[in-house]
Order: structure tokens, then sequence, then C-alpha cells
């Protein structure tokens, strides 16, 4: 069992936020999907107060070994989460980790608080790559306002607090510093990049929502030298993610300090592929300590 | 019925070039399609680095015959890098395949239903036609497309050059059939198309249904990619699609 911010996971690989539904993948695959569930955690897709509808399409757009997308974090918001997701998500075998995301600190904390007394979620996620209204610079991109946004949510939830982090800063090491020093009990990243795509006949933007995020094996290099700079920098756990699609990428982001990899636009073209991810980076593992 | 989780490798068993289609056959031992449900495909070998370095993801194609023994059809047109990849596959390589996925076609309550298909979408309709028969109305660009209509049992063919059918447009044959014998519209094929077809039974007061393409990522409710605007907001083309009901597709 790997232990993880107090919580006892059966392996080190579960999903990015946003790149499994559980509930979807159960409608589509049916009960057995819970029976072999592929992570040893659930993370759910981001929750924020009020519903979204999410970006017009077009919302993906296929580029050089990734992926762009602009979904726009479509969600039925905090109420239906709670009222209906969570039942649902009882008949999961693995701990819930649950994913929120506010433009302030002020929703965030709401959002936190709200989820207190629910057992079944047994950690949060933030989602700190929400643009600040003001500055139009993701909320999460400057180390003292991830600090300050940390101290406001911090006493609000006794549950571990895992922040996020948007790779899209100057330097993502001292925002994790700054998540670390409010009180976080782990970073997540690499979130996606941000890119834009254009038309492929010229017509200009091809993305309904303007620009999104580059994931998939794109991403992997720089994955690794963000969590490789993150881990020196803090002593609290990391979940290394970024273009993970096989057992020995996933195994350099723990050589390189990460405790638990997540696995995102490869579950896309693979609905299974934590599960083998998970069995290549056992043997990866094995081999390496031998 | 629900889809085998994960990703499986079958071998490729068929490869027959029809006008500008690639007829690819396969079995899946695991699971068999109801008209109108689609696979994700990728080819096993040589997935990536055609232009653009794409492919990178699978392709959603639906399928166009379900046959004995597990047998299945996919219609491809080589349009990108994906689906040009696809194109190129021989027998006996390996093909990836995700699925099946989707809500496909009722099943029609008579069996004077018309199959309106334009170009690459004429596949799910020749399933369609295969499990509970209709007449099928078809529309094509050409000559090297119009062989398309080799898989269908007595079509009745629109082309936009005139060189054989009807010269026009798929919908006018489709506003002679509904004023002869309204009935239920199945539908798929351009976007365009689909929209006029919609309007067709609506004025004829028939129930339509029409299967939709949308580029997706996955194809089982993940990614949140596929979007199509609904009355009742954005819906999944890969889980509450890719076919529709008409009246709720503004």
């Amino acid at each position: 069992m790997i232990d993880f911010c107090g919580l006892s996971l059966r392996h080190r690989v579960i999903n990015a936020s946003g790149c499994f539904d559980a509930l979807a993948g159960a409608r589509v695959f049916g009960e057995r999907l819970f029976d072999e569930f592929p992570f040893s955690a659930y993370v759910s897709k981001t929750i924020t107060l009020a519903p979204r509808e999410g970006n017009p399409p077009p919302r993906l757009s296929e580029s050089a070994a990734g992926l762009i997308n602009s979904i726009g974090l479509p969600n039925r918001g905090l109420r239906a989460y709670l009222d209906d997701d969570l039942p649902a998500l009882a008949r999961l075998t693995v701990p819930l980790i649950t994913n929120v995301m506010g433009s302030t600190a002020e929703e965030i904390g709401e959002l936190v608080a709200a989820l207190e007394d629910r057992a079944q979620v047994r950690a949060i996620e933030l989602n700190v790559s929400c643009p600040n209204v003001a500055t139009g610079l993701d909320i999460g991109a400057d180390p003292k306002g991830l600090e300050a946004l940390l101290v406001h949510v911090r006493p609000l939830s006794s549950k571990p607090l895992i922040v996020k982090l948007t790779p899209n800063t100057a330097d993502v090491a001292e925002c994790a510093a700054g998540a670390e020093a409010g009180g976080a009990d782990a970073v997540s990243l690499i979130n996606t990049l941000r890119a834009v795509a254009r038309s492929p006949d010229g017509g200009g933007p091809w993305l309904g929502g303007g620009s999104g995020g580059l994931s998939g094996p794109a991403i992997r290099a720089i994955a690794l030298a963000q969590v490789s700079a993150v881990a020196r920098r803090v002593a609290i756990p990391v979940v290394g993610m970024g273009g993970v699609g096989c057992g020995r990428d996933a195994r350099e982001l723990i050589d390189v300090g990460a405790t638990l990899v997540a696995v995102g636009t490869e579950c896309f073209r693979d609905p299974a592929a934590g599960a083998r991810i998970e069995r290549e980076l056992e043997a990866a593992l094995t081999q390496y300590a031998g | 019925m629900t889809a085998p989780f994960g990703r499986r490798i079958r071998t490729l068993l068929s490869r027959r070039v029809v006008g500008r289609y690639v007829v690819l056959g396969t079995t899946d031992d695991l699971a068999v399609a109801a008209p109108g449900q689609f696979y994700m495909l990728a080819a096993a070998q040589r997935w990536g680095g055609g232009e653009g370095e794409r492919p990178f993801l699978g392709r959603a194609v639906s399928v166009m015959r379900i046959g004995e023994g597990g047998l299945v059809e996919f219609l491809l047109e080589d349009v990108g890098p994906g689906t040009k990849r696809l194109c190129e596959l021989t027998v006996g390589e390996g093909l990836l395949l995700v699925g099946p996925f989707g809500r496909g076609f009722s099943a029609p309550a008579e069996r004077d239903t018309l199959l309106v298909g334009g170009g690459i979408g004429i596949a799910p309709l020749v399933a369609v036609q295969e499990a509970w028969g209709g007449h099928a109305l078809l529309g094509f660009r050409d000559a090297e497309h119009a062989a398309g209509a080799e898989f269908f049992s007595e079509p009745t063919i629109a082309r936009d050059d005139g060189s054989i059918g009807h010269h026009g447009a798929v919908t006018e044959l489709l506003d002679r059939e509904l004023a002869a014998r309204p009935g239920p519209v199945y539908a798929c094929g351009p976007p365009a198309m689909l929209a006029a077809v919609n309007e067709r039974a609506r004025r004829h007061a028939v129930p339509s249904e029409l299967a939709l393409e949308a580029p997706m990522a996955c194809g089982f409710g993940a990614c949140y990619g596929c979007v199509v605007a609904t009355t009742a907001g954005y819906r999944r083309v890969c889980l509450d699609g890719p076919v529709f009901d008409g009246a709720v597709l503004g």
C-alpha cells in the first residue's frame, strides 16, 4: 500500500482530473468498471459552485503527439454534485478525491467547506488554473497569492488539500512553495499548457473557447522538468502527470520525486490505460530496485 | 448492452476498395454493435508520425455491417492523417478498437423508414437497412463517391454532378417521398444535409433520427469534447448520441 497524505492507496497510479468520468464510464462499460477500476483513487472532474455549460464547440484539436482541449469545465454545480453524484459515486471501490475550482478565495472556501462533512470525499484537489478576473493570470500563477488562498481555505477543512498547480507561470516551484507555506498537504502537476489552434482552412481560431490547454506526449518532457523542480523545492508529496503513456514514463516521474502518477490524455485512447501503466510501472520499479 | 472495458487489438481480416472508400473488416469476439453505434479505431503500428505528427487519438467510425461470428465492417474515406492511416491498413495488420459505443437508431415499428445518407454518412444506414429494411435515398458528390450505393438494396440516388440518378440534392428526393408517403426518417451525412432533412421531417410532421459526427478524443463520455447543442443544452455525441431525435436538435 502507498501512503498518500494519510490515504492508503493500492498503487501509485491515479487519473488526472477531467480525463476519466466514473459515472459516464459505468453507463458505457457497466458496473464491472468499479470491480476493475484502473486507478488507486478517483479524481473527479472539476466542480464549481454554479453549473457551467462549458465552452462552445469545437472543443478539441489534435496536435503533434498531443491534444489541445477547450472544454470549459462543464459541470452541474456543487448542489448537483452533492445530491446526485456523491450518492452515485458510493459504488467506487477506491478513495474519492474531489476537484474544485472557484475564481476567488471565498468561492473556493465555500466549495471546500461544503465537502467537509462528506466522509465519502477523502481529499480535495484545488484547481487554481482559473483566470483571475482582474489580472487575467491564473489564480495559482502567483506564489504569494496562492499562499494567501491556502491560508484562507486551510482552516475550513480537515481533509488533505492537494493543489493542482498551473504550469502557466514563471516559476512553478515557487508557486509550490507558496502552496506548502499556506498549508497544502500535496501538490499535483502539470495541468495543461496554454495553447491555441488555428482553423485548418485558415479561417481564424479553431476552438470555440478561443484558447485551450495542451496535453499528451508532447508535454511529457516539460512535466518531467516541472515535477523535478517542484519535488526538490517542497517537502509535501507530489502527484506527477503530463503525457504519461506507459510504465517507463510513470517511473521517470517517480524517479524525479513524484509519490503518485496521474494518467490523463492516455485514458482517452484506452479507458483501461491506468491498469496497464500500473502493471508496467510495477515491473519497472522492481527492475530498478533489483 | 455495455461495451467491453479497455482497448483491444484485432487483426484486419478484409480490405476492399469501393470508389473513394475503403471497407475494413474484422471480428469483435466480445460485443455485438447495434446499427448507429461506433468504435474508436487506431492502427496498432505507425499510429503517429503522419502529416503534422499525427494521428494521436483514435478515430470514431460507425459500424457499417454487423455479421455472423462477430464480423464487423467499417467504411473509411481518407480525409486526414487518421483516416489515411486506417485506409492504408493491410490484411493481417493490427487494428486497435474500443467500443462499441453510443446510442444507435431505434428499431423502427414499420419497415417503410426513409434512410437518407450523404457521402461517408451512408455507413450506419447500411447497418440499419440490413437489420430493419427501409428505402435508401443517397446523395453523392461524384461517381467515385456514388460507388457507395452498392452497399444498399434498391437505393435512389442523387448526384451533385447529375451524371447518374437525380441531378441535385438528396433532400429533393426526400421531399418527393414524404409528399407521396410520409414516414419516419433516419439520416446521416454532412451537417447541412442533416439540417435540411430535419427541416423536411418537421414540415411533414414525421419523426426523424439523425446520426451526428463530431471529433472526439475518447468515445465514452470522459473528455466532453464532442458536444452538440440540443434543446436541453450541450450533450455529448458519444454518450447521448451519436443518434439523436431530430426534435432535440435546434
